[in-house]
């Protein structure tokens, strides 16, 4: 005899299911293990993945590393934050703090670099736009990145974390460009619409 | 004095402390769904670009009051008086000790108060999140513990009557379906409050200077409080759909053991779901969030998938036995709409499952997580799991709680009937429109995407605007539906036609009750075995709910596989 959910059921009620739920059971396990295939699946196969390298570091010890790399790599400054173009296949640093993100990157399409996040405060949120790529900037940790950027044009970072009441000034830039020609790759490009006025303040300012 | 009397709709027996425990705990959770839905619209008319209502400080400010006041205020309040109800009033069971009931309650509501006063007087500017280091007034963090304490005193409580009830045979075999749904709930909150005093009161200190609290440990352990709590909800809300689905429609229990393995699923394996929202963290590797994301390979996933089909071929089927036959959805025409409790039930499921589940299995997939992350894709999805599932679910019972418990006819009636449907569509409106925002790259918390005084512009598609708009529209209409609720309850609470002692409300048509208590579905007896109904192959004698959850499935399908497609046009990234 069937029973509601606010009635006691009868005494034995472990009993043999009907065969159309039965059918729905399987279909709804069938389906939960394609979702959980699909993450290791894409793991192997798939190119966007937010494993990176993970470490921890200070954020003096962040700081003196992005001071490090603008200075390797500064070409010039976009309104008072450093742009930096580092070779392809280097490492590069992104500083996260109330409310800026430093320095400006100028990367090449089609080749890989490390970009390393980390905050010096509060947790910020990096989000590319308008590709809506977003990883999370936890203070104390070292995300490292590997990305490779498909296109090239001006790309922004956005801070979706909230990080106070400036939180809505954090914006970021990236600019991609097209690689050189073969012969004069690994200098920095002329192409460069901000490079005309670098400053004497490289990597300081802030 | 009689401690008891007898529900004369039900015959249930009612103690009369389980009685005044849920009114008190029903009637402080209306109060802070009203301060809640008061920063909602404050809140939604700021991130309505064009309208852009409060300054930066005040918009974080009401965000945070929302957050708290919806999310932990209202939802737990509400929950804490389903429990009461679930055990004490079904079970025909005495509170064992009512005064630590009203202790549990006192020391809730004095948390509430303390977290009301840091957040108004702007010393708590940090979002129900409180990621550390940002930082709060002390009494924030101690207004939080308090609050936790009482609820889990509560779950104790809850516990302790149903080995009351046990021991004193008030029920025959095993507690009903719907209790056991809250054994689970309640369950799970243990666990939960778990997390939430192993991460408040190190917070406490840390904001007394007292010791130091790393913030990637504060967000796996905070998770582990905050998204097992939503399992709180959803277990909760499930329990109410069996509930509602009684009442309204006579709806049956297909077969006890496949339920209650799925509720046995959902408390096996939430403690892994903080997960979901450190998939794009620093500090956990890929197998970590494989695992934990997936909650073992997807079962609490495969739990809800089990009840979103139990529930509405539970009713097909209660519905079928007493006559309504015809063709595959003949009883869905014949079912009562115009009864709040059962269109709130139909769009709780509905969405809850559609928008809300689809979204979150997709969101909390390892990769795709990349491309939704901080962004309106989230708020997005939860105001169509908690809001609309769970929210409109505790709505909807309210419609059959204020007759029962508060013995009161519901006032405006009318205006009761078609609240659900302002809700529900106003709150699909507004969760699917966030949501494809945030396909965009829309954040979520933020007061200003037009970047305006950033030291950069971007500027996002024109099409941003307008979808904007149109969740600015739906949220609007969702929170006409919801003051309506709160109109509808406390003018029936306060001031609704009292239910003379001892009438049952049968055949009394036309006055301020469901129909599920005028004209409640008729008894099913021993010969209602449902050999008579024709049986359509593997569709069996559910056809209809079945071509239903195919259709879910498709979406369902669908939906996942376009995100992984949207996914592999972004940079390479690993
Ligand atoms: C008609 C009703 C509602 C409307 C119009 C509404 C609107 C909003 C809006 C506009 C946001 C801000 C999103 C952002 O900027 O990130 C928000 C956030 C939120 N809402 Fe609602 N809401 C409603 C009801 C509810 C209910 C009933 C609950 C919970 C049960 C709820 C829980 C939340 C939570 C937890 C947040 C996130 C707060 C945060 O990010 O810190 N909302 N809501
Ligand atoms: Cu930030
Ligand atoms: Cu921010």
């Amino acid at each position: 005899m069937f029973r509601t959910g606010i009635e006691p059921p009868e005494r034995v009620w472990w009993k043999k299911v009907h065969k159309t739920e039965k059918v729905w059971v399987w279909i709804a396990f069938g389906w939960c293990m394609v979702l959980f295939a699909m993450m290791p699946l894409w793991h192997a196969r798939g190119g966007q993945n937010p494993s990176g390298i993970r470490a921890t570091v200070g954020a003096d010890a962040f700081r003196d590393r992005v001071n490090e790399f603008i200075a390797d790599y500064q070409v010039g400054t976009d309104g008072n934050i450093p742009v930096v173009e580092p070779p392809p296949g280097s490492d590069i640093y992104l500083e996260a703090a109330m409310w800026y993100w430093r320095p400006v990157l100028r990367l090449q399409r089609g080749a890989e670099y490390t970009l390393h996040l980390s905050s010096l405060d509060l947790n910020h949120g990096f989000s590319l736009y308008p590709l809506n790529i977003n990883f999370q900037v936890v203070p104390g940790y070292d995300y490292g990145l590997r990305v490779t950027p498909n296109e090239a044009g001006e790309f922004h970072i956005v801070c979706n974390e909230f990080c106070g009441i400036g939180h809505h000034l954090m914006v970021g830039k990236v600019i991609v460009i097209d690689p050189p020609a073969a012969a004069d790759a690994g200098t920095p490009s002329d192409r460069a619409d901000v490079g005309s006025d670098a400053s004497a303040d490289a990597g300081g300012g802030r | 004095m009689n401690a008891f009397r007898t529900c004369p709709t039900t015959g249930l027996k009612v103690h009369s402390q389980a009685d005044a425990l849920i009114k008190a705990n029903a009637v402080v959770a209306t109060v802070t769904l009203l301060i809640g839905g008061i920063a909602a619209l404050l809140v939604l008319l700021t991130r309505w670009q064009a309208v852009l209502l409060l300054d930066a400080e005040m918009f974080y400010r009401m965000l945070t009051v929302h957050g708290m006041n919806m999310l932990i205020f209202f939802i737990i309040f509400f929950e804490m008086a389903v429990l009461y109800f679930a055990s004490a009033v079904l079970l025909n069971a005495r509170v064992p000790a009512a005064w630590l009931g009203w202790v549990a309650f006192a020391l809730m509501v004095v948390g509430t108060v303390m977290v009301e006063w840091t957040m108004w007087t702007g010393r708590a500017d940090v979002l129900f999140t409180s990621y550390v280091p940002l930082r709060a007034h002390p009494l924030y963090y101690l207004g939080v513990i308090l609050f936790a304490v009482g609820a889990l005193v509560v779950v104790g409580h809850f516990f302790a009557i149903l080995v009351v009830a046990k021991r004193e045979k008030t029920y025959e075999g095993s507690v009903p379906l719907v209790t056991f749904g809250a054994l689970t709930a309640a369950i799970i909150a243990a666990v939960t409050l778990l997390h939430g005093a192993i991460i408040y009161i190190p917070t406490f200190l840390w904001s007394l200077d007292m010791m130091p609290v790393d913030p990637q440990l504060y967000r796996l352990v905070w998770w582990g409080l905050g998204h097992s709590s939503q399992q709180i909800n959803v277990a909760a809300m499930v329990a109410i759909w069996y509930l509602l689905g009684a009442f309204t429609v006579g709806a049956v229990v297909l077969n006890e053991k496949v339920s209650r393995s799925a509720f046995v699923l959902y408390i096996l394996f939430i403690s892994m779901a903080s997960a979901h929202h450190l998939l794009v963290d620093p500090g956990f590797g890929p197998a970590w969030k494989i695992w934990n994301t997936s909650y073992f390979m997807y079962m609490a996933v495969m739990a809800s998938m089990i009840h979103g089909f139990t529930v509405p071929a539970g009713m097909e089927l209660g519905m079928r036995l007493r006559g309504a036959t015809q063709g595959l959805f003949g009883w869905l025409k014949r079912a009562p709409w115009g009864d709040p409790g059962f269109s709130s039930l139909v769009f709780s499921v509905v969405v809850f499952g559609f928008v809300g589940g689809i979204t979150g299995v997709t969101f909390g997939t390892e990769q795709i997580n990349i491309i939704a992350h901080n962004t309106l894709r989230i708020p997005g999805h939860f105001h169509a799991t908690v809001v609309s599932g769970t929210a409109m679910a505790f709505m909807g019972v309210t419609y059959y709680v204020i007759p029962l418990i508060f013995r009161r006819e519901i006032a405006f009636y009318k205006l009761a009937k078609i609240q659900p449907y302002l809700f529900a569509i106003g709150m699909v409106v507004f969760s699917m429109a966030m949501t494809f925002a945030g396909t965009f790259g829309v954040p979520r918390r933020h007061w200003d995407i037009s970047f305006s005084m950033a030291p950069f512009q971007p500027e996002f598609s024109p099409a941003v605007d307008l979808i904007i708009g149109v969740m600015a529209v739906g949220g609007l209409l969702g929170i006409v539906g919801g003051a309506i609720y709160i109109v509808v309850t406390v003018v029936s609470v306060f001031f609704g036609k009292r239910i003379p002692e001892g009438e049952s409300g049968l055949g009394m048509e036309g006055r301020g009750l469901p129909l599920g208590i005028t004209n409640p579905p008729r008894p099913l007896t021993s010969a209602d075995d449902g050999s008579d109904l024709e049986s359509r192959g593997w569709l069996g004698t559910i056809p209809g709910t079945m071509v239903l959850v195919l259709i879910f499935l498709l979406a369902f399908i669908t939906y996942y596989f376009v995100n992984w497609n949207l996914l592999s046009f972004v940079w390479r990234v690993g």
